[in-house]
């Protein structure tokens, strides 16, 4: 007998041993993760990745009384490999459920097959607005914004409480950023103002001279919807041509997210920015949260790591209602949906019939603080919905949010 | 007015910039034939050296210099220990410089993590200056002024020194220089260093411009291969030309044809590839 088979055959005895207690643990919950740990998008999949573990380590790796098995995989942020993945995640980890994946179109990619599986899958920062809307999936919740949720109410916000009548808007020449743009532009203009330009950089674009060049200097302010590092490049090459104090700078969700808050030094000061989140937010979950992010990853809690830590408090309360019975999926789903959570980092949130989380939206304002750059928030919209004051039905009957639609009337030339 | 000379500036800007990454690109393409992939990991592996060595306080133009040296070693390494054993295999060695993208890609991702870090411009060059009344960054008519010595530079190295006479007779024609007693096999370590060293350099250079960040590199490795087989692979002039073509029509075609912006920056090369597959001013085909 070789050494090797040996000692698995005394591990073997070990285990046989110690299997009283074993045996007296529930068995485990099985979380599957679905994110971003190699690419461009690995830096909020990093911290999607620590969020999460932040929360499940917080509870000690048990909820409503079962211990949690998570298994992390890593998708490199490409739709092809976000498919397998799940796939691996569903039939040979057995994950119950999943929380993920990071990107809009990784969650449009897995979309049919989660249906075909059944599997309950919890959105963790993915915002395509149309998963909860025209195409939305029962298995599918999201106690994030969509894209275009927190857009309503700062439009609103920069009519009446900035007094902005003319913007101008730039933003990343994807969904996200026309999902954002458009959402604001309809608010925007339904609260009286103009959109009077709109400048749509392609994605992968090292430099935006030639765009910030173009910018209506007389507008009132500029909305930017970027994403990623995006907005930290844009913001940059907008002050070094001199622009900063001759036009205000509105940011969407991501465009000064407090992962690239530190990097951007001065040059961010003053930006307001609207989101469902902020690492300012004074309630004793987030307190927590905050600390924890700092001395752990030193680093303040962000879209990404927010996102993925709400994710586990909404999973936590799900299985609380039903004891812990994750097995039987339709009552855990169901749930799921229907569940209002008191305690998320984020304020309370519940949801609607499509899984569409409905809870705070934060306009924040970039501040130094103690040394360190923090999006102060100075205005709460509480229990905003994906369709904002607009009435569902009509609101679905409309496209979804894109590059053309709402249709831009006032542009300048 | 003030719309056509801001474009023209930024266009002047970014093609020094452009030129700077080319022109190594265009060399090493030139002599090996074969498209140099790892040139944009390169140019963000510049980049990121240069914020550790800004990071300890090392000036920025020393810097820019040193992290030029540090990434022309890499290419020496790559050079010798890899690519040589590929020669005469082409499609293997372009496969590698893929390979090698990747890696170098991801190994930042370790090393420095994935949020982008801003590299200060020097002291000094931080104001934008006013012409004509309009606000246009110091730092980018520093780094067009260095792109424009470095093509000096260049051309006289490849036109007034023996050492360029070897390169040249070696794109012409690798067979006929062998024949005359050049030795090719030492000259492709030499450009490949050289050509990899400019990459870096551009990457500390670019810095303050475009930060460094994952992704750099897919973002500017394709700008590199548009000027490159634009401008006609193996020429300076070209790349120096085609890199100021690029920018340009990359800067007026995004701000006059908005939605059209990477059909206006790869149609020209597709056009080139069909009916002048040598470039504009290229002796290779591409």
């Amino acid at each position: 007998m070789e050494r090797r088979t040996v000692l698995k055959g005394l591990a073997g005895a070990a285990a046989a041993l110690a299997a009283p207690a074993v045996h007296a643990q529930p068995a485990p919950i099985r979380v599957g993760m679905l994110t971003v740990k190699t690419g461009p998008l690995a830096s909020g999949g990093i911290q999607m990745e620590n969020g999460l573990r932040i929360f499940l380590n917080d509870r000690g790796m048990r909820l409503a009384g079962r211990p949690v098995v998570l298994t992390v995989s890593d998708t490199g942020g490409v739709p092809a490999q976000a498919r397998t993945k799940t796939q691996e995640l569903v039939e040979r980890e057995r994950c119950q459920v999943l929380i993920g994946p990071l990107a809009a179109f990784e969650a449009l990619a897995i979309d049919d097959y989660i249906r075909q599986a059944g599997v309950p899958i919890i959105s963790s920062s993915a915002a395509a607005e149309d998963l909860t809307q025209r195409q939305p999936n029962p298995w599918f919740v999201r106690p994030v914004g969509t894209s275009a949720q927190c857009m309503h109410p700062f439009a609103e916000y920069a009519a009446k409480d900035l007094g902005y009548r003319r913007m101008s808007t730039i933003a990343d020449d994807f969904a996200y950023g026309h999902e954002q743009c458009a959402g604001f532009q309809r608010s925007f203009e339904d609260n009286g103002g103009r959109i009077v330009q709109k400048l749509w950089p392609p994605l992968a674009v090292p430099d935006y001279g030639t765009y910030i060049s173009q910018l209506k200097t007389n507008a009132d302010g500029a909305f930017i919807g970027f994403a990623g590092s995006n907005g930290f490049r844009f913001v940059r090459q907008f002050n070094e041509y001199g622009l900063k104090g001759r036009l205000p700078l509105l940011g969407g969700m991501t465009a000064v997210d407090e992962s690239i808050l530190q990097q951007m030094g001065n040059d961010a000061i003053g930006i307001v920015s609207t989101n469902w989140y902020s690492a300012e937010i004074d309630n004793p979950a987030n307190r927590r949260f905050v600390e924890q992010m700092r001395r752990e990853h030193r680093q303040d809690p962000g879209y990404y790591s927010a996102g993925a830590h709400i994710s586990g408090a909404v999973l936590e309360a799900a299985l609380e209602a039903v004891d812990g019975r994750i097995e039987d999926k339709e009552a855990f789903m169901r749930a799921l949906r229907t569940g209002r959570v008191e305690e998320t980092v984020r304020g309370p949130i519940r949801f609607d019939q499509y899984g569409q989380s409905i809870g705070n939206v934060y306009i924040r304002r970039v501040e130094r603080k103690d040394g360190r750059l923090v999006n102060s928030v100075i205005k709460v919209y509480p229990e905003v919905s994906q369709f904002w004051t607009y009435d569902p039905q009509e609101f679905l009957r409309n496209p979804v949010y894109s590059r053309n639609w709402p249709p831009a009337r006032h542009l300048e030339n | 007015m003030q719309f056509w000379l801001i474009q023209t500036l930024n266009s002047l800007a970014l093609g020094g910039l452009l030129f700077l990454l080319s022109s190594g690109f265009s060399l090493i393409f030139g002599l090996q034939r074969i498209p140099n992939l790892a040139h944009g990991a390169l140019f963000m592996l510049g980049a990121y050296i240069g914020t550790s060595l800004l990071a300890r306080e090392v000036d920025f133009w020393l810097a820019a210099p040193l992290a030029g040296v540090l990434v022309g070693l890499l290419g020496v390494a790559l050079e010798r220990l890899v690519l040589r054993r590929l020669a005469g295999n082409e499609q293997g060695q372009v496969l590698v410089t893929l390979g090698v993208a990747f890696i170098i890609a991801d190994l930042c991702l370790l090393v420095w993590t994935g949020d982008p870090i801003p590299v200060p411009a020097p002291e000094g060059l931080r104001r934008p200056v006013f012409l004509f009344g309009f606000a246009f960054p110091t730092y980018r008519l520093v780094v067009l002024g260095i792109a424009v010595a470095a093509a000096i530079g260049l051309f006289l190295l490849m036109e007034r020194t023996r050492l360029g006479a070897m390169i040249r007779a070696g794109v012409d024609d690798p067979e006929m220089a062998r024949g005359v007693g050049i030795r090719v096999s030492g000259l492709f370590t030499t450009v490949f260093c050289l050509g990899v060293a400019l990459a870096g350099t551009a990457g500390v250079l670019g810095g303050p411009i475009l930060s460094a960040y994952p992704g750099l590199d897919a973002d500017m490795l394709p700008l590199a291969l548009v000027v490159v087989i634009l401008g006609g692979v193996g020429s300076l002039l070209g790349a120096f030309v085609g890199s100021f073509v690029v920018s340009s029509i990359y800067n007026f075609g995004t701000a006059l044809f908005p939605d059209l912006a990477y059909v206006i920056l790869f149609l020209p090369m597709v056009l080139a590839l069909v009916f002048k597959p040598e470039g504009l001013f290229g002796r290779v085909r591409a």
